[in-house]
């Protein structure tokens, strides 16, 4: 892909010289070197046999996933593990690990773009294709934890002959919003941002279908002066609507459980807690996807190694912030001097789900710290490794809140124990299945990588670059 | 350069699906809403029935007391249809060979009920107590219509769940006194809003909206 030789080409861009910016694009000079890398991924008859390996292992798990829902549907929510004092389990932990999954992509296509951070343009189509397939995962939950799937339209407030309205005092009605919303967003953020992009593809198909698919949702982009006025309107305004969505979606979600009476859910330090674990969980997410998907498809001079250093820096930040609310609500329990919360928060660590409670800590307090040091932040494997590990914290953490809270509450004679069925685990394992199969279907049609953004960080971009090329990277001197 | 652009009468288009997007939504909703509506869909129901039974004559032109035959109404939570034999006290001597009656004779005579088809039916999972509702104050024709001029009875209301609760939010404009329970031409508007004030507090009337008060 690069006209340099090899004994040239830079891999570690992680060091930056003072008044020199690092490069975030290595070893091209080109915006036609970009389309080319990118497009490549699209344009190959056939993907790389990594591609197909993981792709049949999602179609798999998607099919497990068809299978348990039907049969959840045909038999009833029994098949479940569910029991009376545990009436959330698997199906709520995989709606606030999904949901929270999406908030990086977000992150970094708004926040980011909001705070002018170059690096976002690198990961951020595959970060914002990440939070929409994420958030399809995190909808089906409610949608079939409802019992009787076909009155699942109940959850929005339609008018009806019962005269019968959703709890508008209940956040789980704000939650039908929050995740709508977000959803809505998300996906007219990541389109906008897509058709400048689909165009290039359009352009460069040969075939008549892929001209006309890649014709009709680039919407007649021809790259005018007028197009990139508008666009760039539009794509402000939409990082704007997409901000707050960033703070206020795990809030709502944070909502179902700290405005409920249990103790161990009725903290005021949720909504802020969710949110840092939200980010946390999705960073992790966008390092285990980001980390093969440079590999197979040939992007490591796009998606480079200051990229994964900078998300492992950001995991290490969300992460502390989860480990000092992990103690603060400990905190709390004892300065609140109430039996109940002490009791829920000992009985969190040392009662019958202990063995959770200490996979959470250990996944996610003390794994993220090891990213303090440099050799771990950019050794591929480790990260890889350690990305993974977040991700299972992250579940767990949501297990841990919501079933040790829910099965032993106020009165010992209704405790009891929640044991997942196969069907929970089958659930379980097939959204991953669906998430996988939507992301690898992305990789291959769509371009992974926003190619118009990452130009406009190029040295190559700059107005002055031409007059001053041969110095190299230095898009400094211009100014 | 062969790239795919859109043709120009493709301009229509945006337009149209803009229109077809803020419609069909809008038009779907309230096409379930009210197309779906009990309202719609039962209101009107008129089964044939196997005897040619007239309300009309029996409670209009003979003005026979509607608990005569549905004897139940006050003392239990469904109103009774009337067994064979009620219709026999008067029909072994009114009209005995009437070949409308070629039912119920021979229902008299095997000791099989007549098969009469339910007009006023609720869900399963939808308790009501009648003589809940007509002893405190809500009559008869309040939920089944002017009996007294159908010659085949039809579904006055829809027996939705709205149109219960309809009433169970605001009862006072359906309440009457006790003597005119049965009355099908009692005039509601003559009595004054003191007075359904005080048929409410006798009656002790607080209608429930509870989920558990109908679905038990």
């Amino acid at each position: 892909m690069t006209s340099l030789p090899a004994n040239t080409r830079i891999v570690d861009n992680t060091s930056e010289q003072p008044g020199d910016r690092a490069p975030l694009v290595l070893n091209m000079e080109r915006f036609g070197q970009v389309t080319t890398t990118v497009c490549r991924v699209n344009e190959m008859k056939g993907a790389p046999l990594a591609w197909y390996v993981a792709f049949a292992a999602s179609l798999g798990l998607l099919g497990l996933l068809g299978f348990c829902v039907l049969y959840l549907i045909f038999t009833g929510v029994g098949v479940w593990g569910l029991n009376n004092p545990v009436m959330w389990a698997f199906d709520i932990t995989n709606f606030v690990f999904w949901v929270g999954i999406g908030h990086a992509g977000t992150l970094i296509s708004a926040i980011l773009f909001l705070f002018r951070q170059k690096w976002r343009t690198g990961i951020n189509r595959f970060a914002e294709a990440m939070t929409i397939f994420a958030v399809i995962c995190a909808g089906l939950f409610p949608g079939i934890h409802v019992g009787r799937v076909w009155f699942a339209y109940w959850l929005f407030p339609i008018p009806n002959q019962m005269e019968m309205w959703p709890q508008f005092r209940s956040p789980l009605l704000w939650d039908v919003f929050a995740v709508s919303t977000y959803f809505t967003v998300s996906l007219l953020f990541w389109y906008t941002g897509l058709v400048p992009d689909l165009a290039t593809l359009r352009d460069r198909a040969k075939g008549r279908i892929q001209q006309i698919g890649y014709g009709l949702f680039a919407l007649g982009w021809r790259g005018s002066n007028r197009h990139w006025h508008r666009y760039e309107r539009a794509y402000l305004i939409l990082a704007a609507l997409s901000t707050p969505l960033v703070l206020s979606v795990h809030s709502v979600v944070s909502f179902d459980f700290a405005t409920s009476q249990l103790p161990g859910w009725h903290t005021t330090i949720f909504p802020p807690y969710f949110v840092a674990g939200a980010i946390f969980s999705g960073f992790a997410m966008v390092v285990t996807l980001a980390v093969p998907a440079r590999e197979m498809f040939g992007l490591k001079d796009i998606i480079t190694l200051r990229h994964l250093d900078n998300m492992n820096k950001i995991i290490l930040v969300t992460g502390t912030m989860v480990g000092y609310a992990y103690s603060m609500e400990f905190f709390i329990a004892w300065y609140s001097g109430a039996m109940y919360e002490k009791f829920a928060f000992l009985n969190r660590a040392f009662g019958q789900y202990w063995w959770a409670y200490l996979l959470m800590v250990s996944c996610n307090v003390i794994t993220p710290q090891l990213f303090w040091f440099k050799a771990i932040r950019t050794s591929i494997p480790l990260m890889f490794v350690l990305s993974l590990v977040v991700n299972i914290g992250m579940w767990f953490e949501r297990y841990v809140i919501i079933v040790s809270s829910l099965a032993n509450d106020f009165l010992p004679s209704s405790w009891d124990k929640y044991v997942p069925t196969w069907v929970d685990v089958g659930t379980m394992l097939g959204a991953f299945g669906l998430f996988f199969t939507l992301f690898l279907l992305f990789c291959r049609f769509l371009p992974m990588i926003a190619m118009a953004e990452v130009k406009a960080i190029m040295p190559a971009a700059d107005p002055h670059a031409g007059a001053h090329a041969d110095h190299g990277h230095g898009g400094k001197d211009g100014h | 350069m062969s790239r795919f652009l859109f043709p120009r009468w493709s301009n229509l288009l945006l337009p149209t699906l803009l229109m077809v997007g803020a419609v069909v939504p809008l038009y779907a909703v309230l096409f379930v809403a009210y197309g779906f509506s009990p309202k719609t869909l039962e209101v009107g129901y008129q089964p044939n029935q196997p005897i040619p039974f007239s309300h009309e004559l029996h409670a209009g032109q003979l003005g026979m007391d509607c608990r005569y035959c549905h004897n139940t109404v006050e003392r239990s939570g469904f109103a009774a249809v009337p067994p064979t034999q009620t219709c026999m006290n008067c029909h072994t001597g009114i009209r005995p060979s009437s070949p409308k009656l070629e039912a119920l004779r021979e229902s008299a005579t095997t000791g099989n009920p007549v098969t009469w088809i339910k007009v006023h039916k609720l869900g399963d999972y939808a308790y009501f107590d009648h003589s809940a509702h007509v002893n405190r104050g809500v009559g008869c024709v309040t939920c089944h219509g002017r009996i007294d001029r159908m010659e085949v009875v039809y579904r006055y209301a829809p027996l939705s769940m709205g149109w219960c609760l309809d009433c169970h939010r605001d009862p006072i404009n359906n309440l009457r006194p006790p003597s005119e329970m049965t009355n099908m031409t009692f005039d509601m508007q003559s009595l004054s809003r003191e007075e359904r004030e005080s048929l409410k507090s006798q009656f002790l009337i607080k209608p429930s909206e509870d989920c558990s008060t109908c679905h038990r």
